[in-house]
């Protein structure tokens, strides 16, 4: 084989060999990202840690969504408004609802005739909305109640139902 | 320095890479969705055409001519392009997780611009000095990010605007980038190419 | 006469408008009789509602405080004649929406008795700044201009900035209203003193009287007035009758060429804006102890037998006055409480004059306005829009439900002035789809906010949950640790005793 082939095959081969080792260096010291999108995936969500979506909180299906692993269509509360903001801030598409919720804003009420005081439903909420003490009365602090419906299951005398607001 | 004025006049407006000479449409169309993205796309493009076209001119220069390996070109300008976009990926993915996720397949698709080859191959092509080459790939990133964010811009009004139902979407984005194209034809005889 | 200073600010777009004042202004101005019964809503004011401290068949006089704000942002409500209270109940108020609001309504005996004051009052320029404030509170001095805002909490909100400027505004851009211009002719003095009372109180050196220039005898009133007073504190202005010139911020731009920043105050550029008519009450109430009970109300347009300025008692019902000036014309069609850009359509003329009722518009029927066709993008609205808004822009992604790009084009500072729906020649309802875009990014932030603190609960919980669970592995671990050595030594000393039993048994 002529010096002229090698000389050729050499080159490219030098040439590779050293945007590899750049390549190598450059992935070294430059670390991976920091999980900055997927707070900002998580700003947009609506916070009501309700599991609707099939992930346990909000952050967790956001990170889900930052890695590919779940669509931006799957959360209720957070309504169209929420995935036509994640579509932006994506870039992607924006999808229809996958499941549509069933009242438009409600908070949960406990019928206090029944409430036999015992905090199965106070340990349930995310966000701490519900007061009460073992077997005194509980309540649930409509302010704070973001309509997640995660205490209703609880309740072992069914007290909780839900109330849409105006 | 009024040849590198032209040169910078020239790739920006008169043979402007996307409008007139139809090379790199695959981000312009692609990723100027919105203002950001397109922003970052530019940015991101500029970077890889001026590192790319300033280490192709010198791998040319001085490794392939001397050894006679000029039929070497298209390959190894590939392989520095290539090498290249994977560095502003890497760069592009820790400084804003955010762009990265937002531009997705059309980083690496840099490296299958045909704008990034195309100023690269044509550096050769015109005899360009070291100067002359980094200012034609600088001026050839500068025509690229101005028409990128232009169409972005009427591209995010496109979007709100009242357009008939067959229209709507591509249909009028490739409507909008011919008139674009045709604005450009303005510019041609104001400086050789 | 005061020679007016001509070197003004500039302000763009705005229109001017045909004024129609005539009308009303070719009148003198008149006194309505005390009407059988006074309805008095007991929320004139921007803020919190007031609360009655009269009940039903108490007999009070006018001047009585007949109702009291419970929290910092209100004013109290007083009677506006003596007479016996026979109801507190909701009533036809000229709300926005047409609402009924709790009023207290009021039999008049005729006799129109004062309450005597508690004691005699200094003159105001004794008093410190601090208690001419409490004092004005008191009085249930509003702003008179429209926006009813609680002039004493504008006064202590004020002096905690740095202030160069008083600005009496007697602009009055909107046409058919003239109540300022009137009040300014034949109540010239107790607007300037009602000035010199509010300089005191903010410790100022210069106050502008602003009037437009379409108002030739106003402004040779005033500055009669002024010359006999001779405080060279007081400049007058003359400003274009340009509509929006009499807006707060627009005001200040012209008298002072500052621009209010977006979103800011006029003390942010170091002035205070105020309506005559709310100057002439604070010397009202200051001077002669008679708190805001009566306003001068413009009552004009085409369905107005005989179009007049009256001075009213505040709860006199539309009906009375629309009686005292001659009734209804047969054209008249729709009745506006305010004027023809920003007043509040209502339906019945049961409605009483607040201190918000600058004018009674009664007129025959506008002639059709066309459908709402599509945006030309001519850009007539932009040319106009005195805050140098898009209004093209917003209304574009007022359409596409855009919260981001409407706040970044600047929808709230939209003054809902009526400019760009004016001039639109595809009549698109401008003003009315900015109104309901701001109602819809004011709800999303709502949401916003809820949405952030339910997080932080969530996160706060987790955290509470995550130190009992370690607090409980500690205290595992310390029993394991406590059961390793206590283990042996306890089973040990069980055996020793076992032994010492066998051997005491043996």
């Amino acid at each position: 084989m002529s010096v002229d082939m090698w000389t050729a095959v050499l080159t490219i081969s030098v040439i590779a060999l050293l945007a590899g080792l750049a390549l190598s260096l450059a992935s070294k010291m430059l670390p991976a990202d920091s999980g900055e999108l997927v707070e900002q995936v998580n700003e947009l969500l609506p916070q009501t840690q309700c599991a609707q979506c099939g992930y346990p909180g909000c952050r967790p299906y956001a990170q889900a969504i930052v890695a590919g692993d779940a669509a931006i269509n799957l959360c209720p509360p957070g309504g169209e408004d929420t995935i036509r903001r994640l579509a932006a801030k994506l870039g992607t598409d924006s999808l229809p609802l996958a499941e549509p919720p069933a009242l438009a804003r409600a908070v949960a009420i406990i019928d206090e005739t029944v409430c036999i005081g015992c905090t199965h439903c106070r340990a349930a909420c995310p966000v701490d909305a519900i007061v009460g003490a073992h077997q005194l009365m509980h309540t649930i602090i409509e302010a704070e109640c973001t309509g997640c419906e995660l205490c209703i299951a609880p309740c072992p005398v069914d007290c909780i139902s839900m109330r849409s607001l105006p | 320095m009024t040849e590198l004025i032209v040169i910078l006049v020239g790739t920006v407006l008169v043979n402007n890479f996307v409008l007139v000479r139809f090379l790199g449409l695959c981000p312009f169309m692609g990723v100027s969705r919105n203002l950001e993205a397109a922003a970052g796309m530019s940015l991101a493009t500029a970077f890889v055409l001026t590192l790319s076209s300033a280490t192709a001119y010198l791998l040319h220069r001085y490794v392939l001519v001397p050894l006679e390996l000029e039929y070497l070109r298209t390959i190894s300008f590939i392989l520095v392009i290539a090498a290249s976009v994977q560095f502003t990926e890497i760069m592009v993915r820790r400084l804003s997780p955010l762009l990265n996720q937002v531009l997705g397949i059309y980083i690496p698709l840099i490296a299958t611009n045909c704008a990034v080859l195309g100023v690269a191959l044509l550096n050769v092509q015109q005899s360009n000095g070291f100067v002359q080459s980094v200012f034609f790939g600088f001026g050839a990133a500068a025509g690229f990010a101005l028409v990128l964010v232009m169409f972005a811009t009427i591209r995010e009004r496109l979007e709100v605007a009242d357009i008939p139902a067959p229209f709507r979407g591509t249909a009028i984005a490739l409507m909008t980038a011919g008139i674009m194209s045709l604005a450009f034809m303005g510019f041609s005889g104001m400086a050789r190419p | 006469m005061s020679a007016p200073t001509y070197d003004l600010g500039k302000l763009h777009g705005g229109l001017r408008l045909d004024a129609n004042k005539q009308i009303a202004t070719s009148e003198p101005l008149q006194s309505i009789p005390i009407p059988a019964q006074l309805v008095l809503p007991i929320t004139q004011h921007a803020g919190d509602a007031a609360q009655p401290i009269v009940g039903i068949g108490e007999r009070v006089l006018k001047g009585q405080l007949i109702a009291e704000p419970d929290s910092s942002m209100g004013a109290p409500v007083h009677a506006s004649s003596s007479g016996k209270i026979v109801a507190i109940e909701p009533w036809p108020v000229s709300r926005r929406y047409g609402d009924n609001a709790p009023c207290i309504v009021i039999e008049c005996d005729g006799k129109d008795k004062a309450i005597a004051p508690a004691e005699a009052l200094p003159a105001f320029d004794s008093m410190p700044p601090e208690v001419l404030e409490t004092l004005i509170l008191q009085g249930g001095i509003v702003g008179l201009g429209g926006a009813v805002f609680p002039t004493a909490q504008k006064l202590m909100q004020a002096s905690t900035c740095k202030l160069d400027y008083l600005i009496l505004n007697g602009v009055e851009c909107e046409p058919y209203i003239s109540c300022d211009d009137m009040l300014m002719r034949e109540r010239a003095r107790e607007v300037l003193v009602g000035g010199q009372i509010l300089l005191h109180a903010l410790e100022l050196d210069i106050c502008y009287i602003a009037i437009e220039s379409d108002k030739p005898a106003a402004i040779h009133r005033i500055g009669e007035v002024l010359q006999e007073l001779n405080d060279e504190r007081l400049v007058l202005k003359q400003v274009p009758s340009i509509y929006p010139s009499g807006g707060e911020d627009q005001l200040v731009q012209l008298v002072t060429n500052l621009e209010v920043p977006s979103g800011g105050l006029p003390t942010d550029v170091g002035c205070l804006v105020q309506n005559v008519g709310t100057a002439a009450a604070i010397y009202d109430w200051i001077v002669h102890h008679e708190p805001l009970i009566s306003r001068i109300t413009t009552v004009s347009g085409d369905g107005i037998a005989q179009p007049m300025n009256v001075m009213a008692r505040l709860g006199t019902t539309v009906a009375d006055i629309v009686n005292f000036v001659g009734g209804y014309t047969e054209i008249a069609e729709q009745m506006i409480i305010g004027g023809p850009m920003t007043g509040k359509s209502v339906s019945t003329d049961r409605v009483p004059v607040v201190k918000a009722t600058n004018c009674i518009l009664v007129l025959s029927k506008t002639p059709a306005i066309s459908d709402e066709m599509p945006c030309i993008r001519c850009g007539e609205c932009a040319d106009v829009c005195p805050i140098q808004l898009l209004p093209q822009q917003l209304f574009w992604y007022a359409c596409a439900d855009d919260e981001a790009k409407l706040r970044s084009y600047g929808l709230t500072d939209c003054i809902e002035c009526g400019c760009c729906d004016l001039v639109c020649p595809s009549h698109i309802p401008l003003t009315y789809d900015f109104r309901m875009a701001k109602a819809r990014i004011r709800e999303l932030a709502d949401e916003k906010a809820r949405a952030v603190r339910a997080r932080m609960r969530f996160e706060a919980r987790n955290e509470r949950l995550d130190k009992q669970q370690n607090e409980r592995d500690e205290q595992l671990a310390q029993q394991k640790e406590a059961a390793k050595t206590a283990g042996p030594a306890a089973i040990a000393e069980i055996l020793k005793r076992k032994k010492k039993q066998l051997d005491e048994d043996e």
